[in-house]
């Protein structure tokens, strides 16, 4: 038959899309996120240095934790992709690599936010800040080799390995900073592990992870939608179904 | 052989009518050796079919998509042993990707391929050592001179370098053998890489349009070259858009209409084109 | 027997691409003279005064090898697909690891030739006073070039076959190499200004770890990236 479209049974592409809805999770993780913020902000005392400002803490580590959550989530799908090579997989990487980027920048934002009234400083070069920012650039790079690419396996291929590079070398980067910075005698970054304050950074980090989780479900369900229809597109234009 | 099976039914018959014990000792060892006859006689049949030569390239629902495209569809073929295959087809319609798929410069992405029992994923390096792929574009480097670019195939092939100079004469370089390649005409580069092919010794050559910018001495060069490969027990697919310029050589033809290989002329369709949103107009 | 013929390809691909790159005319020298207006120009950015620029010396010697490197790794890919040589590469009967062997040879001879040439123009103009240390200084640079090469020629490889591959390099490859350019240039000032070993052991280390770590990775992941 010339027009038969070959069967893929190994079930390398994606052809359908998720029908489930899954709106209670983005309900519960925002009313997740309300809850732990006025529960840190009335629980927490005004820490002795900052004031009130601590509390911005409470947003800022819970979204950096969750941006390298993020990373890590690309890097174990790229994984995935390199060893399966289903097409999914790479979708995975790609939006966690998206909402990763968000994170991230949020986490910068914050970060040079909070330093303007206690050091005076739009930026401080804090090794977790630093580091934080490295990620951001490394995230941004992996999203333009995304878009500079036009065909989707070779995309895949080369995301994946740019992801899994990158997220081995997170690691020696804070490494290489905290030693850079010791060597130079700077400023010390606020604690984050003052019993009073832990409780509340932690529910506010299950928090985010809530909104996380739903913010890359569904851009993965986005995605898969795309590349379904795409596929469609291809054997209806070829004549078969 | 279906004979022997009655023959044996009607044995079992017997036996259980013969009341005698010795005559049903007989009946009982003619039919053992009957049975073992047949076995051994179905034994040396498959012998025989799996001593045959494998075919020089065995496709099996071989097809290739490029993101969402598919460029290849089910393609199923046996190359025989000495045989030439031609290949034609619309533009587009999926011939440079057969090609490079069954030289392993692509992978397939459903189906597999076997060159001379090779497949050609898992045991890729064994199938180049066996093809020899000659492309539209020459793939040479430029700054370096003829000599120097087969010197870096013959190590890159893994064998010495000493049949280089023949292999220059044969494709009439050896004039230009300490000429960079940066200032050969097109015929001359394209002889080069036939140069390149034929130092490789390949036994299965894939053909991307061989005869364009060759003058006729060229033609009738790539003509013996493919001969010369064919009467050795390899074969060739060679990919062309005038069946004449490879007529001497053809031994059939193949077509491809929009990825999918045609068997019968009136399945082949029109394209369609189609409309922005992906649907057929 | 077949490690032999392996390394003869390897051979085969660092001959070739050096051959190549000395008779193109443009390439070296080009790349040399801009590593050296980059150092000028930094020269200009920090100041006249002598203290400024001896403490900037290794960082501005480190960007300009950078800055000048990453058009050595393009060029290095250039190479093949310009006369699209790059498929009849991939179909000879040699495993992928070859070729990228042969690359990262042949780019870190082409960067190490750079840096005999940029390092003394960068403590000329930077008025470096050169200590005791200057021999492990120089085996710090060697470090550090390693894994700049590496992941230069790991990534480019990509870029240089996409679009936009002259921003695509240094915007993969920079990030990675924040480490590389912290401890080369801390190791190198430490050892440069005669300050007590251990400062630039440590770095040295890691340059170390850095290196061995990323040219297994390149030398895995090439082989998915080279085919597609």
């Amino acid at each position: 038959m010339s027009t038969a479209i070959p069967i893929d049974t190994r079930r390398k592409t994606v052809t359908t899309a998720p029908a489930q809805s899954i709106e209670w999770l983005g309900i519960v993780a925002l009313l997740a996120v309300m809850t732990a913020q006025v529960l840190g902000v009335l629980n927490s005392p005004p820490d002795r240095d900052m004031g009130h400002l601590q509390k911005i803490m409470y947003v800022h580590v819970p979204a950096a934790w969750n941006a390298f959550i993020a990373f890590f989530a690309v890097a174990i799908a790229s994984l995935l992709y390199l060893w399966k090579g289903e097409e999914r997989y790479d979708l995975v990487a790609a939006s966690a690599a998206e909402v990763g980027t968000l994170f991230t920048g949020l986490t910068l934002a914050l970060g040079s936010i909070w330093g303007r009234p206690t050091w005076g400083v739009w930026w401080t070069w804090d090794p977790r800040l630093t580091s934080t920012a490295v990620l951001f650039i490394v995230f941004v790079g992996y999203l333009a080799l995304r878009s500079f690419v036009e065909d989707s396996d070779r995309r895949a291929q080369w995301s994946a390995a740019v992801g899994l590079l990158g997220a081995l070398n997170v690691p020696i980067v804070y490494m290489s900073v905290k030693w850079w910075r010791t060597l130079h005698q700077m400023q010390s970054s606020p604690s984050t592990v003052d019993p009073e304050f832990v409780v509340g950074l932690r529910t506010n980090g299950v928090a985010i992870l809530l909104v996380l989780i739903y913010f890359i479900t569904k851009r993965y369900r986005a995605a898969r939608m795309e590349r379904a229809a795409e596929h469609l597109a291809e054997r209806v234009a070829l004549g078969g179904a | 052989m279906m004979d022997f099976g009655r023959a044996q039914a009607k044995s079992l018959v017997n036996i259980a009518g013969v009341k005698s014990l010795p005559a049903r000792a007989v009946e009982e060892a003619r039919l053992y050796v009957s049975a073992s006859l047949l076995r051994i006689l179905q034994t040396c049949a498959t012998n025989r079919v799996n001593n045959a030569p494998p075919p020089t390239v065995k496709l099996d629902r071989l097809s290739r998509r490029f993101g969402t495209r598919w460029a290849l569809r089910a393609v199923t073929l046996e190359v025989q042993p000495g045989e030439i295959v031609g290949v034609i087809g619309h533009n587009g319609s999926g011939k440079s990707t057969l090609l490079r798929v069954i030289s392993t410069a692509l992978r397939p992405s459903v189906g597999d391929g076997w060159i001379y029992g090779h497949h050609l994923v898992r045991e890729a390096v064994t199938v180049r050592r066996h093809i020899g792929f000659l492309a539209h574009a020459p793939g040479l480097y430029e700054d370096l001179t003829a000599t120097e670019n087969l010197i870096f195939a013959a190590r890159m092939f893994g064998i010495a370098e000493d049949g280089i100079e023949g292999v220059l004469e044969r494709v009439g370089l050896a004039h230009a053998r300490a000429e960079r390649v940066r200032g050969f005409s097109a015929g001359m580069q394209r002889r080069l890489a036939l140069a390149r092919l034929i130092l490789g010794a390949p036994r299965v050559l894939l053909l991307d349009e061989p005869y364009n910018n060759f003058d006729p001495q060229g033609i009738e060069l790539v003509n013996d070259v493919i001969q010369d490969v064919a009467n050795a027990g390899g074969s060739a697919l060679v990919v062309l858009h005038d069946q004449r310029q490879g007529e001497r050589v053809l031994d059939r033809v193949i077509e491809l209409n929009r990825g999918a290989l045609v068997v019968n002329p009136a399945d082949v369709q029109p394209l369609t084109f189609a409309t922005p949103s992906g649907l057929p107009a | 027997m077949a490690f032999a013929h392996d390394m003869r390809r390897v051979r085969a691909i660092v001959w070739k691409d050096l051959a190549s790159e000395r008779r193109s005319k443009a390439g070296f020298n080009a790349v040399a003279f801009l590593g050296v207006l980059i150092l000028l120009l930094f020269g200009f950015a920090l100041g006249p005064d002598t203290e400024a620029l001896r403490d900037a010396a290794a960082g501005a010697l480190w960007l300009a090898i950078l800055f000048a490197g990453v058009l050595a790794f393009n060029r290095s890919y250039q190479l093949e697909l310009d006369g699209a040589a790059l498929e009849p590469l991939l179909l000879y009967p040699a495993p992928r690891w070859t070729i990228f062997a042969g690359k990262f040879v042949a780019n870190l001879l082409f960067v190490l030739l750079l840096e005999l040439i940029i390092v003394p123009v960068a403590i000329v103009l930077f008025q470096v006073k050169s200590g005791a240390g200057w021999l492990p200084a120089i085996g710090v640079n060697l470090l550090g070039s390693v894994g700049f090469v590496a992941l230069g020629t790991f990534y480019a490889s990509m870029a240089s076959r996409s679009r936009a591959r002259e921003v695509l390099l240094p915007l993969l490859l920079f990030p990675m190499l924040v480490p590389v350019l912290l401890a080369a240039t801390e190791a190198s000032s430490s050892l440069l200004a005669g300050n007590p070993m251990r400062d630039a052991g440590a770095w040295a280390q890691l340059l170390a770890v850095f290196d061995v770590i990323f040219l297994v990775a390149s030398f895995l992941a090439f082989d998915h990236v080279i085919e597609v």
